[in-house]
């Protein structure tokens, strides 16, 4: 029997898919989920700073600069449009599409972490004021950390379009890089709504 | 319940979820307070926890085809819990196995408690199974069929296609309790493994109460 076998199929048994999640983007949820939890525990720690303390968010005489950081928003909430964009585009066997999302999506990762080390420069307080100067740049910064590491990612992938790689049938590279970055907007999101606006 | 983040585009609608979602309670919360925010928050959150646990995915699983071997043997995989000993079952194996050099494997389910699958605590089940695997052995042999078994995952579907990777069978026959009395019939495993597995199936119905069994093809 084993012979038989052999004679159809060197090497051992295929690979199982029993979850039918393919084993690089359960890799990606298993670390994603890893993120939601050190997230959610500096999450934890800034409101119960800000609840139980029960102060106003900022303390005077500190104000944080919602304008500039809103408009670093909509860049980085821009960049996932261009992320999907650059998928859609190379499952249909558009490369131009998919190097031109994929490269617009670098620059306004990059604008956007600018952006935020200028805000860090400008805002008037550093980290050692207090528990809110903290909480403050402890967020802000683990998300900086996750847009940089992010960045890293994009410029493989932009690297690896102009280079001719991926193609309709081949493009899991930018899937799994598309979904890191989608989870680096929703944080920010998160961080944008509690932080600087609620 | 549905992974957000199973895709691109999945993730991708899940980011334009989570602004709809923290754009309402942050307008909340700044035209009515904080307290009007914390009720859209708890509205809300309350909504989407509901719709996630119940919302299922539309698809139909990949279909898991036998590995090839050799012409003129034709492999049958047998996924019984405890009702190898009907003669019918027996029979059809025979049939199934006729003018060919036929190989046999039955597969008997751990079947265990959703509990102690989550915890891992299968030492018992799978000891029940393998007495069950023995005696259904036997029952074979006793019936001139010669096979070989294995104990297999809890779930049915799971220990077919386990074993489908390993065995490659050209033909499955899963035996059960008439209707009623199934589990499997009850949770359409017959049907489930029919989308999922591009085999023959078949479906023997044993009814050992009655020793009166029913073949469905």
């Amino acid at each position: 029997m084993a012979a038989h076998a052999e004679a159809a199929h060197h090497g051992p048994p295929a690979a199982h898919h029993s979850s039918r999640v393919s084993a690089s983007v359960l890799g990606m949820l298993l670390f994603i989920a890893s993120e939601v939890m050190l997230f959610g525990s500096f999450f934890t720690a800034y409101f119960f700073v800000r609840v139980v303390n029960g102060i106003d968010w900022p303390p005077a005489p500190f104000e944080l600069p919602i304008f500039v950081a809103g408009v670093n928003t909509a860049i980085l909430v821009t960049s996932s449009f261009t992320m999907h964009w650059a998928l859609q585009s190379i499952k249909r066997g558009n490369r131009a599409g998919l190097q031109a999302g994929l490269l617009l999506t670098f620059l306004m990762g990059l604008v956007f972490l600018l952006t935020q080390a200028i805000e860090y420069s400008r805002v008037g307080f550093a980290p050692h004021d207090g528990a809110f100067g903290t909480i403050f740049y402890c967020l802000t910064g683990l998300h900086g950390a996750h847009v940089f590491v992010g960045l890293s990612i994009l410029l493989f992938m932009t690297i690896r379009a102009f280079r001719g790689h991926f193609s309709p049938e081949h493009h899991h590279g930018v899937e799994i890089g598309g979904i890191y970055w989608h989870f680096v907007d929703v944080m920010w999101i998160v961080v944008y709504s509690t932080v600087y606006l609620l | 319940m549905i992974n957000p983040l199973r895709s691109e585009a999945e993730a991708f609608r899940f980011l334009i979820a989570s602004i709809a979602y923290f754009g309402a309670i942050v307008t909340a919360a700044v035209a009515g307070g904080t307290w009007a925010g914390l009720g859209v928050f708890v509205g809300l959150t309350a909504g989407v926890l509901a719709w996630w646990l119940h919302a299922r995915r539309e698809e139909r699983p990949p279909q898991t085809a036998p590995r090839p071997h050799a012409e003129g043997e034709r492999r049958i995989l047998v996924v019984a819990n405890e009702t190898v000993a009907g003669h019918t079952l027996r029979s059809v194996i025979l049939e199934k196995s006729r003018g060919v050099r036929g190989e046999v494997l039955v597969v008997t389910p751990a079947l265990n408690s959703p509990l102690k699958h989550w915890v891992s605590d299968e030492d018992q089940a799978r000891a029940a199974a393998q007495e069950r695997l023995d005696a259904s052995l036997a029952k074979l042999a006793e019936a001139g069929v010669q096979a070989r078994g294995e104990v297999g995952d809890g779930d049915p579907l799971q220990a077919m296609e386990d074993a489908l990777r390993t065995f490659g069978a050209d033909q499955i026959i899963i035996s059960t309790h008439p209707e009623g009395r199934s589990h499997w019939l009850e949770r359409g495993v017959v049907e489930k493994a029919r989308e999922r597995f591009a085999v023959p199936i078949t479906h023997v119905v044993v009814d050992l109460e009655a020793e009166r069994d029913d073949v469905r093809d």
